[in-house]
């Protein structure tokens, strides 16, 4: 009996340290990549420029045409979706409103997130893991370059750009996505349309999808670098890791976007 | 002759596992200093901590005279800039061209300009012997040459110390003769001080001034090459006669081991 109870608080205690230990390495690793990208610059550790150019052409210029070819679909998709009821109402202008709501305050963000999360913070993890199972981020702290200054900020700043860059471009192209789908299989005027969605449309809609999308750029980036620096044995763990960012990311997005989405609700 | 590294009562755990026990011991100015031990030893333990990549339980290591355990990250920074590491599987950047890799320690800490750099940068690859590799990428290279241009960046910055994880591991006898030549010269022309994990025992007889063997996270022998050769311990002579560990169980033991009783 004491046996079972042993094993069980014991289980329970193993799970909670473990947590409590990855939410300390998290903070820690948070904390000192915000510190390399806004205090340390001033204290004259220069960001590494041409690496972050380099993260922003691998990261956001790369991504551009499967975020254009998803945007472009979804907004198809959303039209159709929303014709199928509001033709019933008679109410088929109102797709122009729905579509346009829809993708900027929501799916253009968040479409753009997820195809990141895929590509980018990926990419993050499987980098910095290699790296990290050659010796090569023992080899950086030796000569006394920082690890997370040298990897994780450029990677930060690429994508705290790109992804309301990407996002902007999702929108307009979910727009019109819609709007070519209204216009040639709906029978909807392009006037009317076009009218209907600026009329339905306010600048703050587009802004607040482009704070989540600031936010979601932070969240892959950390996601990905925390995975990356946890591999401590060979090839094996950074294919896992690998796939824990993506899924991490997916879900840490999704949470914050609930986060966000509600703030915005009540507070705006 | 002057201490340029000393250890003193030196204690280190992996969670709960005592890796190294209570370690003492000193390296001199100007000679080179070989880590011998078997694999498991905690030998690789003892030259992560010695570069700062660890942070001992207890005990200090002082580099000149600086003691390095719980120092803060800053000032670890300015005694790293001192010292040069070349890690067993040469740990080059592969996303960077060997000419970059030399050059990052000194872009990262000196403000030389771009052309002194691209000189110091010819200059220490010829140093090792991989003039003309410059726009070589670490994939392109030799397990051999990596290892070179591995140790061309441990010389950036001219370092007072230089610390080699099995500089021989993984290389044909020849390419490892001609590693432990370049330590050599190294050790004779810039004075530097080395320290070398190694279980390798040619590349000893080469290289060492002063040997230190570990087994099971404590020191078993230190002292001189010859002081070594004649030493009676029997775990040194195993090691020097290649003998392998004795069988752990008799047949009878076995048995009873494997039927859990």
């Amino acid at each position: 009996m004491r046996s079972i109870a042993e094993a069980f608080f014991g289980a329970v205690g193993r799970r909670t340290l473990a947590s409590f230990r990855s939410l300390h390495d998290t903070s820690k690793l948070i904390n000192t990549t915000f510190y390399w990208a806004v205090i340390a610059p001033f204290k004259g550790k220069a960001i590494r420029f041409h690496a972050s150019v380099s993260e922003i052409v691998k990261t956001g210029y790369n991504s551009i045409p499967i975020v254009s070819v998803i945007a472009f679909f979804v907004g198809i998709i959303l039209a159709l979706q929303a014709a199928y009821q509001l033709r019933k109402l008679g109410a088929l202008i109102y797709v122009a409103s729905l579509v346009g709501v829809s993708v900027t305050r929501e799916l253009g963000p968040i479409l753009t997130a997820i195809i990141v999360a895929g590509r980018s913070g990926s990419a993050f993890a499987a980098e910095i893991g290699s790296m990290k199972a050659a010796e090569e981020v023992d080899a950086l702290v030796s000569m006394g370059i920082n690890p997370v200054r040298f990897l994780v900020v450029p990677k930060l700043i690429a994508l705290m750009l790109m992804l309301p860059a990407l996002t902007i471009i999702a929108d307009g192209i979910g727009l019109f996505g819609g709007f070519f789908l209204a216009v040639t299989a709906l029978g909807i005027h392009p006037y009317n349309y076009l009218q209907q969605t600026t009329s339905s449309l306010v600048l703050k809609d587009v802004f607040t999808g482009l704070v989540k999308a600031l936010t979601f750029g932070a969240v892959i980036t950390i996601v990905g670098a925390y995975q990356g620096f946890k591999v401590e044995g060979g090839a094996e763990e950074v294919g896992r890791r690998t796939t824990a960012s993506v899924v991490i990311s997916i879900f840490m997005v999704i949470v914050f976007d609930l986060f966000f989405t509600a703030i915005f609700f009540y507070f705006t | 002759m002057e201490e340029a590294i000393k250890v003193d009562s030196l204690v280190t755990h992996y969670g709960e596992r005592q890796i190294l026990k209570n370690i003492s011991f000193t390296v001199l100015r100007g000679q080179t200093t070989v880590i011998l031990g078997g694999s498991g030893c905690g030998k690789s333990t003892l030259l992560k901590h010695l570069i700062g990549l660890l942070q001992p339980t207890s005990g200090k290591i002082l580099i000149n005279d600086n003691n390095i355990a719980g120092m803060r990250e800053e000032e670890m920074n300015e005694v790293r800039k001192k010292m040069g590491v070349l890690f067993q599987g040469a740990a080059l950047l592969n996303s960077m061209t060997l000419a970059d890799n030399v050059a990052l320690p000194l872009r990262e800490h000196t403000k030389l300009e771009e052309s002194t750099i691209q000189i110091m940068v010819r200059m220490k690859l010829d140093l090792v012997g991989l003039s003309g590799f410059e726009h070589f990428y670490p994939s392109q290279l030799s397990g051999g040459m990596k290892k070179r241009a591995g140790l061309a960046r441990a010389m950036a910055l001219d370092p007072d110390f230089l610390f080699f994880d099995e500089p021989s591991a993984g290389l044909d006898p020849v390419t490892a003769a001609g590693l432990d030549q370049l330590i050599l010269k190294l050790r004779n022309v810039f004075k530097v001080t080395i320290v070398v994990v190694t279980h390798e025992l040619p590349s000893l007889f080469m290289i060492a001034d002063h040997v230190i063997m570990l087994d099971m996270g404590e020191i078993i022998f230190a002292g001189t090459l010859d002081e070594l050769q004649i030493s009676e311990h029997p775990r040194v002579r195993m090691f020097l006669e290649r003998k392998p560990e004795a069988e752990e169980y008799s047949p009878e033991d076995y048995f009873k081991f494997i039927a859990g009783d």
